[in-house]
């Protein structure tokens, strides 16, 4: 393994599912002590808990076939302020926020890594599918060697102290190879199960969420185009995201898209496809894995979303944690909120939240 | 999957212990050569029921009490809540008082049983107070009684904090007021004596798990003539009071391990007590900021339990899993703030020292290197999970 000084005790985070019991069953394997650990998100009295009960049995059974020690840990409190207030601050913002990027920086990796050490681990592996390469400067972050399966998007925003101690045991495996690790280790897991895409939104569906917690995210407004013609109503901000086409409910004689979303006025603004490109954006809160800010200009990729295809871009550093990026092709939905990530090849040099898209020619 | 594990250590025998194998041989014939319902009339039934005979007469030896006096139920808690229903209904039936007191320190088997007894069932409760060690003063128990007062429950050894109550006493003022008596005995075996004509007890549970016997297997004594309805409704097993099929091995293991308990408690063994004060003054020595919980002296000879200032106790428990140590915490985190247990409450510690409680139990197979090892570790967790937070 490429990590730092080996480690005799690691904390593996189980979820219940296939990749986090089969990244225990490698370190097991390995020889090295392993202490399952599960995080309990969400427990209030009248909504489904997060993780759901079947899921903490699972990886109850994953930790006892590898018999290895087993806790739940109690997250509710961190995970409510730093995961859940943001992501309903963030709809209400008019902007498209990204929760597991946020959960990985502050749960997995802040709060749940900082217990495991407290309790007596050396280091806390995760099942993601990305890389950590130990090199002179410190550590880079690097994508999963499984193209379809890395994520090391949600990662981007760990810390040189938080890859010191994080392994991914999954890193050079594929799912393929995950999937028949599980059959040969025998884990009490489903092996074609998908985890969720956000854990605490039931069906994924996460407008049912907002107008649950926080209405406000959901008040109806006008539709109108760029130049500001009124052409009808829409069901709340959160309800929109840029470059959408369907729900708009408008008849026009071209297809129109949402370009953009403005909470100051409570407003979609939408138009033709022609009109949806952008090829500059503005970033903020700018982090660096490498942990050193850039001061000159740089190239690199981009990627605006966790499943975008990386664009090649132009970066400019900024005053303060800003930076701007210029995009080689346009793209058609940078949307506010979300993460922009920049690579270098396979490796992760940072990223941060998209604030603004602009075009730079008009 | 093959694991390297070290060495692990057991400390929560408080919880539940391993079988004697002395009671598993005991048990061997009855799953299958012995297999009779007791209740049945033919060969199969006598030899079952001639088994059961033998395990009462072993228990009602070791507690000095007659064979009627002696009820198998399923479990320590079923046993309790035989007590505590069958006694409270027993007068309501005849027409006797509604007034019941108890402790703020109970198993929630007696606990939250007499909580249903008041909310269900309308019969008053008062639990008199216990002090900082947990004790409680039988002239709070005196002074508390009432003409219409028909039960008094007092655990006799508490779970958590080890604090063990002057039953005699309590046992004596009860007797003379006429009320019955009841304890939680679940943790005395092996370590207290326990025979109920010496604390005028009227009803006492007890569990066989906790003192090296099978899981699911419980006894209530009930003394002769003290009027019992049966808590669930069913069969005439055991003289009608539990209903239900009695489990003749469990009964032949609970038998077998309350006499060696005893055997232990009375012989040459010395018990636990050097191996428990090794741990508790070795503890409070290492570790800074750190209390025992419950009486220094009144306490179950197995039993070490202490609070550390401003950590969780459950993280102790989880640090001392990973180094492969089993001990137990009695605070409990429901939902985000974690909250004393409803026994440290009882003592009056502040919930900055309540939280971080933890409980040690030793046991037959622990020694001095188990010990040490612990006080090795232990006050390094402690500082780490302190820098934490």
């Amino acid at each position: 393994m490429t990590g730092p000084t080996a480690p005799r005790k690691v904390a593996v985070a189980l979820s219940g599912g296939v990749d986090s019991a089969v990244a225990a069953a490698r370190l097991v394997e390995k020889g090295l002590e392993v202490a399952g650990m599960t995080l309990r998100l969400r427990a209030k009295p009248d909504e489904p808990p997060v993780p759901g009960p079947e899921a903490i049995a699972r990886a109850g059974s994953v930790s006892s076939h590898l018999d290895i020690p087993f806790h739940v840990l109690d997250a509710q409190e961190a995970f409510q302020r730093d995961v859940i207030d943001y992501f309903v601050a963030e709809y209400a913002a008019g902007r498209t926020p990204n929760p597991c990027v946020r959960c990985n920086r502050f749960i997995r990796f802040g709060l749940l890594m900082e217990r495991a050490l407290a309790l007596g681990a050396d280091a806390l592996a995760t099942g993601h599918y990305a890389r950590i390469r130990r090199i002179d400067e410190g550590y880079q972050l690097l994508r999963g060697c499984d193209a379809n399966k890395d994520q090391s998007y949600f990662l981007h925003a760990l810390t040189q102290e938080q890859l010191a101690r994080a392994r991914f045991p999954l890193g050079r495996l594929t799912k393929v190879e995950v999937r028949r690790l599980a059959r040969r280790y025998a884990l009490p897991v489903e092996l074609h199960a998908e985890s969720q895409d956000v854990c605490f939104l039931l069906d994924g569906d996460y407008r049912t969420f907002l107008a649950q917690h926080a209405p406000e995210t959901l008040r109806p407004g006008p539709i109108r185009d760029a130049s500001g013609r009124l052409l009808g109503e829409h069901h709340g901000l959160a309800a929109y995201t840029i470059g959408q086409r369907k729900g708009l409910n408008i008849s026009a004689a071209e297809p129109l898209y949402v370009l953009a979303l403005r909470p100051e006025e409570n407003a979609v603004i939408v138009g033709t496809a022609n009109e949806l490109g952008r090829d500059q954006c503005s970033v903020e809160d700018m982090h660096y894995v490498s942990g050193e800010a850039r001061q000159q200009p740089f190239r690199a990729e981009a990627q605006i979303r966790y499943r975008a295809r990386p664009a090649p871009v132009r970066v400019n550093p900024m005053s303060g944690q800003r930076v701007e990026v210029h995009f080689d092709q346009p793209q058609r939905d940078i949307t506010p909120g979300q993460f922009l990530v920049l690579y270098q090849g396979d490796v992760v040099l940072g990223g941060g939240t998209i604030c603004e898209a602009q075009n730079s020619v008009l | 999957m093959i694991n390297l594990r070290k060495r692990r250590i057991y400390l929560d025998h408080s919880a539940t212990t391993p079988v004697d194998p002395d009671v598993v041989e005991a048990m061997a014939p009855y799953w299958n050569a012995v297999f009779g319902n007791s209740e049945s009339s033919h060969a199969f039934g006598r030899e079952a029921a001639s088994a059961l005979g033998r395990a009462r007469q072993t228990v009602a030896t070791t507690l000095d009490c007659h064979l009627s006096e002696i009820v198998f139920t399923g479990s320590g808690t079923e046993a309790d809540n035989l007590a505590l229903r069958g006694a409270t209904w027993a007068a309501r039936q005849a027409g006797h008082g509604n007034h019941i007191v108890s402790t703020p320190i109970e198993h929630h088997a007696v606990g939250h049983t007499l909580d249903q007894l008041r909310d269900l069932f309308g019969f008053e409760v008062d639990r008199v107070p216990v002090d900082g060690h947990g004790l409680v003063d039988p002239d709070d128990v005196a002074a508390a009684l009432r003409p219409d007062t028909i039960l008094v429950s007092v655990i006799m050894a508490n779970n958590e904090i080890g604090t063990v109550q002057p039953m005699a006493q309590i046992g004596q003022i009860c007797r003379e007021h006429g009320v019955l008596f009841h304890t939680d005995a679940v943790q005395a075996p092996g370590r207290l004596s326990l025979r109920p004509d010496d604390m005028h007890i009227d009803l006492l549970a007890l569990s066989a798990h906790k003192f090296y016997g099978p899981k699911g297997v419980g006894l209530l004594y009930v003394r002769r003539d003290t009027p019992l309805v049966p808590a669930i409704s069913g069969g005439g097993h055991e003289r009608g009071r539990r209903p239900g099929t009695v489990n003749v091995a469990g009964a032949v293991g609970l038998a077998t391990a309350l006499r060696l308990a005893e055997e232990r408690r009375l012989g040459k063994d010395t018990g636990l007590h050097a191996l428990r004060d090794r741990l508790i003054e070795g503890i409070l020595e290492r570790v800074p900021d750190s209390r025992l919980t419950g009486h220094p002296i009144h306490r179950l000879s197995h039993h070490a339990s202490f609070v550390f200032l401003g950590i969780e106790g459950e993280s102790i428990v989880q640090a001392l899993d990973l180094e492969g140590i089993a001990a137990s915490s009695g605070a409990a985190c429901a939902e985000g703030e974690p909250e004393p247990s409803f026994v440290l409450k009882a003592l009056g510690l502040e919930p900055a020292w309540g939280i971080g409680s933890l409980r040690l139990t030793l046991g037959r197979a622990n020694d001095e290197a188990g010990v040490d090892r612990v006080l090795d570790i232990l006050p390094e967790i402690i500082q780490r999970l302190r820098e934490e937070r």
